[in-house]
């Protein structure tokens, strides 16, 4: 080990989780390998060592022979300063080297709050942060995850981006990557390659020109990139590599446990939810393939405990099934199993009462709405009724505490629907009283709101999201409404709202604004510890950004937008339509009861959804 | 193969990039390991049942060892010699099982422990501060502020140290020692503080330790 890290680490909080050394790591003979990857992720290993989608795919990624990945995270604020000040650079946990030996670096950027964070992850491992002042080909960087679905903001960083999932794609741009270091290619020649692989986005091969107003006039490809890069998807789940021998960290994460991925994709099509339509089409796993790899996973990791996961548990159709299935291993060794996601629904209580190991403390339900009118502008299929079933069932069951999620600021939300979410905390209550078990207790009923954030590929990409101004009129006009002294009321900041709503719809005239946040000390900005709100101001002032113009604008459904290169499967007109019925308050069914037809079956090939 | 009845004792070594582990997280990671292996341990009885496991005298972030204890007791009857193997593959870089047996004396008794440390000085001369390091470890009494629950304390650290030698080498100033391991519990780390507090001039740049070895009250090895 590096004589400085030795003396950094005994100071600073938590180490183990900057040593590497974890039970399960992929070490390989770094002299043996044509590739050597570093897969980033921009924020802590806490939080990335949680993240499935990082342990599948540096489990594939390590499948190539030719290719050694290694994980890399974000240093928290002490020893980010420690290495600083000692001059460490970045470096890969399972060798310890820095990143500058390594041929790729791959970022998972999840969330948009994270791109400070990649910034500062290039500047510590020493590269220039922009594509244009990286003319070789190696280093690579790219990048994929969520955030690649509107890649604009980042784009003059990332030399390219993978969209969808990357099990398979990856595989194929590291095979290419290895033809183009073992022949000595051109970045250039690299890139143009690159972009004929389904599913990658070179940035640098489209050009982007804007009206006056601001708004996007065209985007052109060139050196033959596809005109719109199509989602990739894996087709088959069951056959789909899933890490049965996943990291085990030497340190408490936030999901310590094994994760069991149910399903992609949703059945529900919420009309905010950008989730729901760019993970479509709906893709199962059979409930064998789920008990094979979960009782393979818990004895490869010695986990305690189960998780499954997926956009809405309660719309995996063998559920019961899996449930049994995974409990008669689970409990006789004393193993949770814990059920995330669920819709209140009485098949839902049915399910939960048979976990014994649930703690019956807490329940959350994710209303979104405080109205049935809104609920069915959003699509939001869940009614008051549903609501109070479960709730009913819950407090005779033993229950004592109800979370009602909701969301301001949603299109056509009136004061109305805000005063009937209090109203509707009031009726739970109500039914607490009438059916609670034990009334010596008490009850806890949270509200918590948080600002509606439209998101792009949903059918809202297109709306204004209000102003702080107006959310917090909206909190008060909440808050003054709650009577009852068994209600509380949380909400959530609006200013981390608006950031994160400019940077969702952003374009590329953006990433300046990124960038001077970063040159300003901005890093890990999802966490409130690090968080200014002050330092974005400035950093959009200085750099020409009006922030109303991407986060409060609305647009209207034939504006180009900047991210309509990417096709994530559901088609505009799809989307146009669903915005248009929100208006109307009209309910879409969900995908089981009628397809309504939203175009991502064609990325299944010929075979049909949700078989 | 064991009664289910008997406590058993493992010993083991953490060294390398283990040595940054928690006390918290080793306990964690030793209960994920016996599952990994394929052993069950016992658990506890009542509400929250836990795994009967007991790791005697926490080891402090960054310290190394060759002689940790813990204490545990098993489900399933096993065979002990086999465990030292099985475990030290389910565990962690670093973390190496040495021995299993049935634990026979209380961790209690443990008294004494030796400890190896470096001393790194950056630009002083290693036998000159070897030679100094030894005069200032002769004194009868070493007091220093130590923070307690209570606010800031004295104490003197000097009855804690039954022996100490220094010796330059050519990464620093190798320091062997026999300190109190508990009734008082002397945290190495507290040889360096001594002198960044009394002796700032003696003070190393940094100071790593490795425990080598437990005794009892009289000087037997502990096992």
């Amino acid at each position: 080990m590096d004589k400085r890290l030795r003396r950094i680490l005994p100071r600073v909080q938590k180490p183990a989780r900057y040593t590497g050394g974890e039970v399960n790591q992929i070490l390989k003979d770094k002299t043996a390998v044509d590739l050597r990857l570093a897969f980033c992720f921009p924020d802590t290993y806490e939080i990335g060592m949680s993240n499935l989608g990082m342990s599948i795919l540096y489990h594939t990624m390590n499948s190539l022979p030719f290719v050694w990945c290694e994980r890399c995270f974000a240093p928290w604020g002490d020893m980010y300063a420690e290495m600083k000040r000692e001059g460490v650079p970045l470096y890969a946990l399972e060798s310890g080297d820095p990143l500058s030996d390594f041929d790729a670096l791959a970022f998972s950027i999840g969330y948009e709050m994270a791109y400070t964070t990649v910034l500062d992850m290039l500047d510590m491992a020493g590269l220039p942060l922009r594509t244009a002042d990286r003319p070789d080909l190696l280093p690579l960087v790219f990048a994929g995850g969520t955030a690649a679905v509107n890649a604009e903001p980042m784009a003059p960083f990332i030399d390219l981006f993978v969209v969808g999932e990357g099990e398979e794609m990856n595989n194929e741009l590291l095979t290419l990557l290895r033809e183009a270091k073992l022949g000595g290619w051109q970045k250039r020649e690299f890139l143009a390659r690159a972009a004929q692989i389904p599913g990658v986005y070179v940035p640098s091969l489209y050009e982007i020109s804007y009206h006056e107003d601001g708004t996007v006039a065209a985007i052109t490809p060139r050196d033959g990139a596809p005109e719109k890069v199509v989602k990739r998807i894996v087709e088959d789940l069951d056959a789909a590599p899933y890490p049965t021998k996943p990291i085990v960290p030497s340190t408490e994460v936030v999901h310590d446990r094994v994760s069991l991925e149910l399903f992609r994709g949703c059945v529900r099509g919420c009309r905010f939810c950008q989730a729901g339509y760019v993970y479509r089409p709906i893709r199962a796993k059979k409930p064998e393939t789920l008990i094979r790899q979960g009782i393979e996973t818990l004895k490869n990791t010695g986990y305690q405990d189960v998780t499954l996961l997926s956009l809405s548990t309660s719309d995996y159709r063998p559920l019961p099934e899996l449930c049994d299935g995974l409990l008669d291993y689970c409990e006789p060794r004393s193993i949770g199993l814990s059920l995330p996601s669920l819709r209140a629904d009485n098949f839902s209580m049915e399910i939960m009462e048979k976990l014994q190991k649930v703690r019956k403390s807490g329940l959350t339900f994710a209303v979104e709405g405080g109205s049935q009118r809104l609920r069915d502008a959003i699509n939001k299929n869940v009614t008051e009724e549903d609501l109070l079933n479960t709730c009913r069932i819950a407090f005779a069951g033993g229950w004592n505490s109800v979370k009602l999620y909701y969301m301001l600021g949603l299109p056509t939300e009136t004061d109305e629907d805000i005063v009937g979410i209090a109203k509707m905390a009031d009726a739970v209550l109500h039914c607490w009283r009438l059916y609670a078990k034990n009334k010596n207790r008490g009850v806890k009923i949270t509200i918590s709101t948080s600002c509606f954030i439209p998101k792009p590929h949903s059918p809202f990409q297109w709306e204004a999201q209000i102003s702080i101004e107006e959310y917090l009129r909206r909190v008060n006009l909440l808050r003054s409404s709650i009577t009852a002294r068994n209600v509380t009321y949380n909400w959530h900041d609006a200013e981390t709202s608006l950031i994160e709503a400019v940077l969702s719809r952003g374009d590329r005239r953006v990433a300046d604004a990124i960038e001077a946040v970063w040159r300003d000390g901005g890093r890990l900005d999802a966490w409130t510890d690090y968080f200014s709100f002050e330092r974005w101001m400035k950093a959009f002032a200085a750099t020409g950004i009006d922030p109303a113009f991407y986060a409060g604008r609305e647009r209207p459904s034939d504006e180009l937008l900047p991210w309509d290169m990417i096709d994530v499967g559901v088609r505009k007109a799809h989307l146009v339509r669903e915005r248009e019925r929100a208006y109307r308050s009209e309910l879409t069914p969900d995908c089981r009861h009628q397809c309504a037809a939203c175009g991502a079956a064609k990325l299944l090939h010929g075979r049909n959804c949700d078989e | 193969m064991n009664d289910l009845n008997t406590k058993l004792r493992l010993r083991f070594e953490k060294t390398g990039r283990a040595v940054y582990i928690s006390h918290l997280d080793l306990m964690q990671t030793m209960q994920r390991a016996f599952s990994r292996a394929g052993y069950s341990l016992k658990y506890s009885e009542g509400y929250n049942p836990h795994p009967q496991i007991a790791i005697a005298l926490p080891l402090s972030v960054g310290a190394a060892s060759l002689c940790e204890l813990m204490d545990f007791r098993l489900a399933e009857a096993a065979e002990l010699a086999e465990m030292p193997e099985k475990l030290t593959a389910a565990l962690p870089e670093g973390v190496t099982v040495t021995a299993v047996w049935e634990a026979g004396r209380k961790c209690a008794q443990i008294k004494w422990l030796r400890i190896e440390g470096l001393f790194e000085y950056d630009e002083r001369d290693a036998a000159e501060m070897a030679a100094a390091l030894t005069a200032f470890f002769a004194r009868e009494s070493v007091v220093i502020e130590k923070k307690t629950k209570r606010g800031v304390g004295q104490t003197d650290i000097r009855p804690a140290i039954r022996e100490i030698a220094f010796a330059p080498s050519a990464e620093g100033v190798r320091v062997e020692a026999l300190i109190s391991a508990q009734e008082p519990t002397l945290n190495p780390e507290l040889l360096a503080e001594a002198l960044r507090q009394l002796a700032p001039a003696l003070a190393p740049d940094f100071a790593a330790f490795t425990r080598i070895e437990t005794f009892d009250e009289s000087m037997e090895v502990f096992r």
